[in-house]
């Protein structure tokens, strides 16, 4: 009886502290943390994902310190975006927020971010096509820090010489699974949906694009380029190196088994970014990286360019702290470096570039096959191209006809910008 | 007879079926109140009423900070009635039933309702906010800086207390080194002799205004940010705590025409109401825009749109026949190890009991993704173990196979448990008699044990049904729905109606909440639907078999 009133009573407790937390509309852990207003000292929060927050923290409490400031770094692992913009408009959102720069259609048109007034002189410190990048509309909406974009990896042991063509590529390839010393001529990601991001130098190569651009050089969604003839032919290419082909490309090989199936010395080539380098060195596999070749005759092969930018939240607390830090703070070359210590991808800002590339070759040789790559569109329509171009690229690397395929894909594209 | 046992009661009651409430209202309401008050009673009532109303001041803070009044009231009103409830000795049965009303407005009600009234929204990307958010999100976006205009060295001050006295932008000129103060006023020079200026050219003393620090400033960050100092060409704003330039707002609301218009283009976007957005006359759209409620259009679009509605009754099918597929095959698995292990023949059970749980053990999320590596054709474990070539994933019959063969390694010793505690209710007598009469065991399974499970587990089946029904994860990190038709990237073949809604809805441009709650509203109506006909069947048979 008395046990009974008990696990009744307690039952009542966790109802009510349920009920309570319901009703407070606080069940997010980052909005008690910054519910507690700005007050005298001044507060700054900055969001990151996992690997940057461990390289944030020291210049962060740095910059705290001198400044007679606060700085948290707060690591949200996973669905930062998202995260962001939800809790942005909770008004429980950061000051500052660290991601990519395709982000930035997104953030926009949900009001999540401001622009960012940079000097020319600080502008002229960066590497053209980052500034590039995270332009939208005419304004500049955050501050790089790094690029990237894939390039080709090839084990020097196994093929000594860079391909010049994707015909040298799989003729190399097939000799070494001709001769047992390797069983798949390329490791370029698909999976069964495809993957749009790592096919896209062929595509380019093959004479393909996915967006026109206006007049001023931004994207024009209005002008979609899959499901153009060019693109039917590009895919026509690439359905040539696919599993009823060549067998180059294959959907078997996933984003979670190509790095592996690299390092393990089962294929030679690997299409790959700087975030493939730390496994290759780990496993001693002696590589080299050259840009990413194009079709034999066909147009240059351009990866995309993918840049990652400081911004400053539209909805923060501390906006003007928040603006200091972002561009007096993050444009100074040590924590361009700390950042590229923390993850190599090659830095944005020239000064941090020369400084390290002394020590990395590989840097150089990633922005060599970034050099003419293309921005990654940050216009939201981009949003709409990801799943089903990959899609067809996966069904036409499995056999299906590359000109029906891409002209539903191109259907279903254009019926999803707005 | 155990009269031991029966307290007050009359000792012809049976053992066990008397009442075990002997202290609540079956007796006498003076009994009732005379009920003994224990000590550790007190004790726990005590601390969790000390709970609730800790929460409640906890969770009061933040609704006073934003106002909420109405949410204030409720808790007030909540926190005030549950200590009347539990601290009066009357209302017995509400004491029973408030926690879980509780429990079912907060968690069941309140999200059912949220969903539904979001279904009649545009609520989504680029429409979230109010019309005042996104009109202030195209002004600040908007601002330029004006061409060829200076930049300032800055230094926040105040002619007053630090952290109460009126804000001056304190500005260098780099070129001339001239320092002026600015206000909301304009800008006006300083003498030189008056302020000391550091090589930086940021102003570090000047007589009558006190220089905040980074600390002090930050802490009146709102006050900074919205201090503008006109000037001729545009109007002096800060970047930062130790910058200033020259900026202009290009796009301004003009609540006249209810408009945005552009001073550089002379371009006007009107607001349309009916999308919660601004149009230009040429059909250009800006991209803050705002939430509106749409009426009955995300429910026409699931029923008209030949995208939506076209590939809908093929995947409910495989809805269907995925939903009953897990549970059927769980269930006959789970259950046929079960009757294994529960024959008295069968000996180290409790070895194999722990072996089987196994399965159930490990987080079904990792289990997941281990599955679908192993069905990879080239690299797969299924593949390499039985000399396969199978394309798993890229037929559609073997990916739908083959995400039921991996609901069954994930759902089976759930069965299994649950079958072997049903199993253990069944008196042994009852299948005895059966074999006394000459049945066979089959027989005996199929008249005697199988009904008597499935009145047990009816319940639980049509539970696994309606999970199983909206069993995301199960297709989302295993094969996302494909294989995909070639000329259709929206439905693949193993897509469920979750799987696929959430590729409408969160696939396009941007994340469409209205839409989603829409169909999650249609997929309700089918859940919900095929489990009342299934509950009322059961009851039926419990009648029959009871």
């Amino acid at each position: 009886m008395r046990i009974r009133t008990a696990g009744v009573v307690a039952v009542l407790g966790l109802a009510l502290a349920a009920s309570g937390c319901g009703s407070s509309d606080s069940d997010k852990p980052a909005a008690q943390e910054s519910a507690k207003p700005a007050g005298a000292t001044g507060k700054l929060v900055i969001w990151a994902d996992d690997k940057r927050t461990a390289a944030l923290k020291p210049f962060a409490e740095q910059f705290g310190k001198d400044n007679g400031v606060t700085v948290e770094v707060q690591a949200v692992s996973k669905d930062l975006q998202t995260n962001f913009v939800t809790a942005s408009q909770q008004g429980s959102g950061p000051d500052v927020v660290v991601g990519a720069h395709d982000w930035i259609g997104n953030l926009v048109q949900n009001g999540a971010i401001d622009p960012v007034q940079l000097a020319a002189e600080q502008k002229s410190g960066f590497n053209e096509t980052a500034i590039k990048a995270v332009t939208f509309n005419g304004q500049v909406y955050g501050v790089p820090y790094a690029t990237e974009n894939v390039a080709l990896i090839r084990n020097t042991a196994l093929a000594p010489e860079a391909p010049k063509t994707i015909e040298d590529l799989v003729a190399a390839g097939k000799k070494l699974k001709a001769d047992k010393k390797a069983s798949e001529i390329l490791c370029l990601q698909s999976g069964q949906n495809g993957d749009a991001y790592h096919v896209y130098p062929l595509y380019t190569s093959g004479g393909g694009y996915l967006f026109g651009t206006t007049a001023n050089g931004d994207y024009d969604p209005k002008d979609l380029g899959v499901g153009k003839p060019e693109s039917i032919a590009a895919f026509q290419k690439i359905a040539k190196l696919g599993e009823k082909g060549e067998g180059a490309l294959k959907r078997s090989i996933t984003g979670e088994n190509s790095i592996a199936t690299f390092t393990s010395k089962k294929c030679a080539f690997l299409v790959s970014g700087p975030w493939a380098i730390a496994d290759a060195k780990k496993a001693n596999i002696s590589y080299d990286i050259s840009p990413v070749p194009g079709f034999a005759g066909g147009k240059e092969a351009q990866p995309f360019v993918g840049v990652q930018a400081f911004y400053v939240a539209a909805k923060g607390k501390n906006k003007a702290l928040a603006q200091e830090f972002v561009t007096n703070y993050v444009t100074k070359p040590e924590l361009a470096v700390a950042l590229y210590q923390a993850e190599p991808r090659p830095p944005a800002l020239t000064a941090a570039f020369d400084q390290v590339k002394g020590t990395d070759p590989d840097l150089a040789k990633f922005s060599e096959a970034g050099k003419n790559g293309q921005v990654l569109p940050a216009i939201p329509a981009m949003a709409a191209i990801w799943d089903p171009f990959g899609k067809a690229e996966a069904a036409i690397i499995g056999g299906a006809d590359p000109a029906k395929t891409i002209t539903a894909a191109g259907k279903t594209i254009a019926g999803q910008i707005k | 007879m155990s009269t031991s046992l029966s307290g007050p009661e009359p000792a012809t009651q049976a053992p066990g079926r008397e009442p075990v409430r002997s202290g609540l209202p079956r007796t006498s309401r003076d009994a009732r109140n005379h009920a003994p008050i224990t000590a550790t009673g007190l004790i726990v009532k005590v601390v969790l009423l000390g709970l609730v109303a800790g929460i409640a001041i906890w969770a009061a803070f933040p609704l006073v900070e934003a106002g909420m009044w109405i949410g204030l009231a409720i808790l007030a009103v909540t926190t005030a009635g549950l200590f009347y409830l539990y601290l009066t000795r009357r209302h017995i049965p509400a004491k029973y039933l408030v926690p879980g009303t509780l429990f079912l407005i907060a968690f069941q009600v309140f999200p059912v309702l949220y969903t539904a009234s979001t279904a009649f929204t545009n609520f989504g990307d680029g429409h979230r906010g109010s019309k005042d958010d996104a009109i202030v999100a195209i002004q600040t976006s908007s601002v330029k800086q004006v061409p060829g205009s200076t930049e300032y060295a800055l230094s926040i001050a105040t002619k007053g207390d630090p952290t109460t006295g009126p804000l001056v932008f304190l500005v260098t000129d780099p070129k001339t080194g001239e320092v002026s103060a600015g206000d909301a006023g304009g800008l006006r020079k300083l003498d030189a002799a008056e302020v000391t200026v550091s090589p930086t050219g940021k102003v570090t003393a000047a007589n009558g205004y006190t220089i905040l620090n980074f600390g002090q400033a930050s802490g009146r960050s709102p006050e900074i940010t919205n201090l503008v100092v006109p000037t001729p060409g545009g109007a002096l704003r800060s970047n930062g705590l130790s910058r200033a330039y020259e900026g202009k707002a290009v796009r301004a609301y003009d609540a006249g025409c209810d408009c945005v218009k552009d001073s550089e283009t002379g371009k006007t976007w009107t607001a349309d109401e009916a999308t919660g957005s601004f149009v230009a006359a040429d059909g250009e759209r800006l991209a803050q825009g705002w939430k509106v409620n749409v009426g009955v259009q995300n429910f026409s679009r699931v029923l008209t749109d030949p995208d939506i509605s076209g590939p809908f009754f093929g995947t409910l099918v495989w809805n269907f026949a995925f939903a009953i597929g897990s549970t059927g095959l769980t269930f006959l698995l789970g259950m046929a190890i079960a009757l294994a292990l529960h024959s008295p023949r069968m000996k180290g059970t409790n070895l194999y009991r722990v072996l089987l749980i196994l399965p159930y053990a490990m987080p079904s999320f990792a289990m997941l993704l281990v599955w679908r590596d192993m069905f990879n054709s080239d690299f797969g474990l299924v593949n390499s173990l039985f000399g396969l070539h199978v394309d798993w994933f890229g037929e559609a019959w073997s990916a739908r196979s083959a995400v039921l063969l991996v609901q069954l390694w994930l759902g089976y010793p759930y069965m299994f448990l649950v079958a072997t505690g049903a199993l253990q209710a069944i008196p042994r007598e009852l299948t005895e008699a059966t074999s006394v009469d000459g049945a066979s065991p089959w027989q005996s399974f199929k008249s005697v044990t199988l009904p008597l499970l499935l009145v047990a587990l009816s319940p639980l089946l049509i539970a696994s049904f309606a999970y199983n029904f909206n069993n995301i994860n199960a297709i989302w990190l295993t094969t996302e729905g494909g294989p995909f038709a070639p000329d259709n990237p929206t439905n693949g073949a193993t897509d469920l109606l979750i799987t696929y809604t959430y590729r409408l809805a969160f696939g396009a441009q941007g994340a469409e909440f209205g839409m989603a709650a829409t169909v999650s509203i249609f997929i309700f109506a089918i859940v919900a639907t095929v489990s009342a006909i299934s509950f009322s069947r059961t009851r039926r048979q419990e009648d029959v078999y009871s």
